[in-house]
C-alpha cells in the first residue's frame, strides 16, 4: 500500500504525498520494559486529500496524530518508524525546526476548544500571535488577518468577537476560533482530533462544512481523527481503522462502508445505529477491547472475532491488500467476505 | 391518551435562574433581560407506562433540567408534577424517591469511587427495605445479572470497570429500588459505539421485560430513532414537536425539527441531506426571542410567528406541533428552503 498510493489520487497527474507515515511504532519505555501503543502503523496522505482515522477509545488513533504534531504526552515516544512531510523526516528533526512548522505548515484542531484555548487572553490575540511569531506579521496586521480569519470561519461580527475572552463564547464559537487559528497561517495540512464531538448535531454540520469548505480553498490536506463513523463518511475520502494500536482496513470510505473486509470494521458498522436503516437490530461487538500491556503474537481481535480460526492464535496478520486500493489485516477476508475457499 | 395511562405527566413546568448577583446587574446594560435565564418555559409533557421516551435538542434546551425536575433533585419554579395521577409535593418522601430513579451521563463521575459495587447495592436495598437484610446478597446478584455482569463484580470498586460495564452498575443501582420510572440523561453519549450497542439494547430488554417506562435524554438521533416510541423535541426551554418515533421522523411538522434530521450524519453516502443546514446558533436563554423563541432561525417565519408565541398543539392524531405554519409546511422528502416565504 505504501508504494501505490491510493486510488482516486492516482487520476491526478503530477501528485505526491504531502504525509507519509511508514511503520510509525510508538510506546512508553519503562526501566525493566516498554509497552507498544501503536504499532507499525503506515498511511500516506496526498495534497488535497481527506483522510480519516477510525477506532474505540485507546485504539491509538489520537497519538499517531499526536506523534505527527509532535504534541506525545510525556512517556509516550517515537519508537521506530518514519514521518515525513512534503519529502522533510518529522522524526528526530531538531526541535526548533519542527517548531517553525507548526502553524505555517502544519496546523491542529483539538476536541475540546474550552481546554485548548489560553482562557486568560482575548481570542483575537490568541489567532494573532501565529500570525506574527510565523509570517513576520505587525501587531495591527495580525490582528487584522485574525479578524479576517474569524470572518472567514463564519463568526458574525468577528471584530467584536475578537476582544472576547473564551468563556463568553458558546461551544460552536470556540470551536470556530480554533478552526480560524489553525487556518490563520495557511497550513497546508490540518489535523483534527474529534473536531465535532463536543458540538450539537446542527452545529457539528456547519463546522464540518466549513472544515471542507476551507480545504478546497486552500488547497489542503485533512487528517481527521474521529469514533463518529457517519461524521467520517460524510468529511473523508480515504479512512483506516484501528485497532488495539494497529491499522486493521484502510480504503476508500465508501467501499469500506460498503463492503467491508475485516471483521472489525464490520463489528464496528453493525454495532452502529443508522438513521436510514431503523429496523437493522444493532449487533454490539462481544467481549473487551484487547489489553496493549500484554500482546500475544497474535491477531488482537481474535478474542471477539465470530470468525476466528487456529491460524489467528498463531500469528498476527500483516495489512496486506485485498483488492486495488484496499487493505485489512486479516487471513480469511476473502474466505469471509467474498466466500471463495482458499 | 387517557390521563391514567400516563406514569408521569408535568404540565406547565417553568424554571428560572436568577444571576443573585446585584453587581452584574447592575453592570449589564440591559437589565430586563440578562437577570433571569430561562430554562424552562412552560412544559407539557407525558411519560406513558412501558414506553421509552426520547427527549432530544442542543445543548442549553433545557432537557436535563427538565430531567432533574422530574426526578426531584431540581425544584421547578412553577408547574405541577403528577406520578400515576396524584401530584408530587416538592419534598418526596422516600417511596416516591424510590419510584423514579435516574442514570447519568458519565459513569466516572456518578458512582462512588470508594464504595465497592457490593456496597453501592446493598446500601440502596437496606435503606428502602427491598429485601431482608439475608436476601440482600442474592438479590445484588440478580441485579447484576439482569444488567448482564456476574456476580463476581461484587467486590470490585468502580475504577477496575470500563465506561459500559460502570454504566452497566449504575443502571444497576438505579434497578435495585424496582423504580417505577428510569430517567436516563445521555446514558450512552460517553460510550464507545461497540459498546453503545450493548447498553441501548439493554434499555430495550428493561422495556420489554420489565415494563419499564424510561425517558432517555440524548441528541443522537439515530440513537433514539433506534430505540425509543415517541420523541419530544425541545428548543430555548419548550416542547417543539412530539410524535410517535416513525412518525416524527417520516413526516416532521416543525422546521426545527427538520433542520435537526437534516444535520444527522449519515452512514451512507447515498442519503446526505445537504438542503438545510441551519444557520447560527440557539439565542442566548438571557434573551429568548419574542413570538415564535425559532422565528430567528426559521426559513419559514413570517410576520406572525415574530408577533404570536405558539403552542404545543395537535397536527394529526398524537402528533403535537408548536409552529403556526405547521400545515402550510412543504411536504419532507422534497425539502428545499423556501426562499419566498424569507
Amino acid at each position: 500500500m505504501l508504494e501505490t498510493p491510493l486510488p482516486g489520487v492516482t487520476e491526478l497527474p503530477g501528485v505526491t504525498n504531502l504525509l507519509s507515515v511508514t511503520d510509525l511504532t510508538l510506546g512508553v519505555k519503562r526501566s525493566n520494559s516498554s509497552t507498544v501503543i501503536v504499532d507499525s502503523v503506515s498511511f500516506d496522505v496526498a495534497t488535497g486529500d481527506r483522510f480519516g482515522i477510525v477506532g474505540e477509545s485507546g485504539s491509538g488513533k489520537s497519538m499517531t496524530l499526536r506523534a505527527i504534531a509532535n504534541l506525545l504526552p510525556v512517556g509516550v515516544q517515537v519508537m521506530s518508524g518514519s514521518i515525513r512531510y512534503n519529502g522533510q523526516e518529522l522524526v528526530g528533526m531538531n526541535r526548533g525546526k519542527r517548531r517553525g512548522l507548526m502553524g505555517p505548515e502544519i496546523a491542529m484542531i483539538f476536541q475540546e476548544p474550552m481546554t485548548a484555548l489560553n482562557p486568560v487572553m482575548r481570542v483575537g490575540e490568541q489567532i494573532a500571535e501565529g500570525p506574527r511569531r510565523h509570517l513576520g506579521l505587525s501587531r495591527k496586521a495580525a490582528m487584522d488577518l485574525a479578524v479576517s480569519m474569524m470572518g472567514r470561519t463564519g463568526i458574525p461580527d468577528p471584530a467584536r468577537r475578537a476582544l472576547a475572552y473564551p468563556h463568553e463564547l458558546s461551544g460552536g464559537l470556540r470551536q470556530r476560533i480554533m478552526i480560524a487559528m489553525a487556518i490563520s497561517c495557511r497550513p497546508k495540512l490540518i489535523l483534527c482530533d474529534e473536531p465535532t464531538t463536543a458540538l450539537d448535531v446542527t452545529v457539528q454540520r456547519q463546522v464540518l462544512r466549513l472544515l471542507e469548505e476551507l480545504c478546497d480553498d486552500f488547497g489542503a490536506s485533512l487528517v481527521f481523527v474521529t469514533h463518529d463513523l457517519a461524521v467520517v463518511n460524510q468529511t473523508c475520502r480515504n479512512l483506516a481503522v484501528m485497532y488495539a494500536g494497529r491499522m486493521v482496513e484502510t480504503g476508500r470510505v465508501k467501499d469500506v462502508f460498503r463492503d467491508p473486509r475485516h471483521p472489525y470494521t464490520k463489528g464496528l458498522l453493525d454495532s452502529a445505529p443508522d438513521f436510514d436503516q431503523p429496523h437493522r437490530p444493532l449487533i454490539p461487538i462481544p467481549g473487551f477491547p484487547a489489553n496493549l500491556a500484554n500482546r500475544p503474537n497474535a491477531c488482537a481481535f481474535a478474542p471477539r472475532c465470530p470468525f476466528v480460526r487456529d491460524h489467528c492464535l498463531e500469528e498476527s496478520p500483516p495489512l496486506a491488500p485485498v483488492e486495488p486500493g484496499r487493505d485489512a489485516a486479516c487471513f480469511y477476508s476473502d474466505e469471509i467476505f467474498k466466500k471463495v475457499t482458499v | 391518551m387517557s390521563v391514567d395511562e400516563a406514569v408521569l405527566r408535568v404540565s406547565s413546568i417553568t424554571k428560572t435562574y436568577h444571576l443573585g448577583n446585584v453587581l452584574l446587574e447592575r453592570l449589564s446594560k440591559n437589565k430586563e433581560s440578562h437577570s433571569a435565564l430561562t430554562a424552562l418555559g412552560g412544559i407539557d409533557l407525558e411519560l406513558r407506562k412501558g414506553e421509552i421516551l426520547a427527549l432530544v435538542g442542543e445543548s442549553g434546551s433545557g432537557k436535563s433540567t427538565l430531567a432533574k425536575i422530574l426526578v426531584g433533585s431540581v425544584a421547578a419554579t412553577s408547574g405541577d408534577v403528577f406520578h400515576e395521577g396524584s401530584p408530587v409535593p416538592a419534598r418526596r418522601g422516600k417511596d416516591l424517591t424510590r419510584r423514579i430513579q435516574m442514570v447519568f451521563q458519565d459513569p466516572y463521575s456518578s458512582l462512588n469511587p470508594r464504595m465497592s459495587v457490593g456496597s453501592v447495592l446493598s446500601e440502596l436495598l437496606l435503606v428502602h427495605k427491598i429485601v431482608p437484610r439475608r436476601e440482600v446478597r442474592a438479590e445484588s446478584i440478580r441485579l447484576l445479572n439482569r444488567v448482564g455482569l456476574d456476580a463476581d463484580v461484587l467486590d470490585a470498586y468502580p475504577s477496575q470497570f470500563s465506561g459500559g460495564q460502570r454504566q452497566r452498575i449504575a443502571i444497576a443501582r438505579a434497578l435495585a429500588v424496582r423504580p417505577d420510572v428510569l430517567i436516563a440523561d445521555e446514558p450512552v453519549s460517553a460510550l464507545d459505539v461497540s459498546v453503545q450497542a450493548t447498553i441501548l439494547e439493554l434499555f430495550k430488554s428493561l422495556r420489554d421485560e420489565l415494563g419499564l417506562s424510561s425517558l432517555f435524554v440524548a441528541h443522537n438521533l439515530a440513537v433514539v430513532q433506534h430505540l425509543s416510541q415517541r420523541v419530544a423535541v425541545m428548543y430555548l426551554g419548550r416542547i417543539v414537536e412530539v410524535a410517535e418515533t416513525a412518525e416524527l421522523f417520516a413526516n416532521p411538522r416543525h422546521p426545527y425539527t427538520r433542520a435537526l434530521i437534516a444535520s444527522i450524519p449519515r452512514m451512507t453516502a447515498e442519503s446526505v441531506n445537504d438542503d438545510f443546514v441551519l444557520e447560527g446558533e440557539p439565542p442566548s436563554p438571557f434573551n429568548i426571542p419574542q413570538g415564535c423563541r425559532f422565528h430567528p432561525r426559521c426559513p419559514f417565519a413570517v410576520q406572525a410567528c415574530i408577533e404570536t408565541d405558539p403552542a404545543l398543539m395537535p397536527v394529526a392524531a398524537g402528533h403535537d406541533s408548536a409552529c403556526l405554519r405547521a400545515h402550510e409546511l412543504p411536504t419532507f422528502s422534497s425539502f428545499p428552503v423556501c426562499q419566498e416565504v424569507l
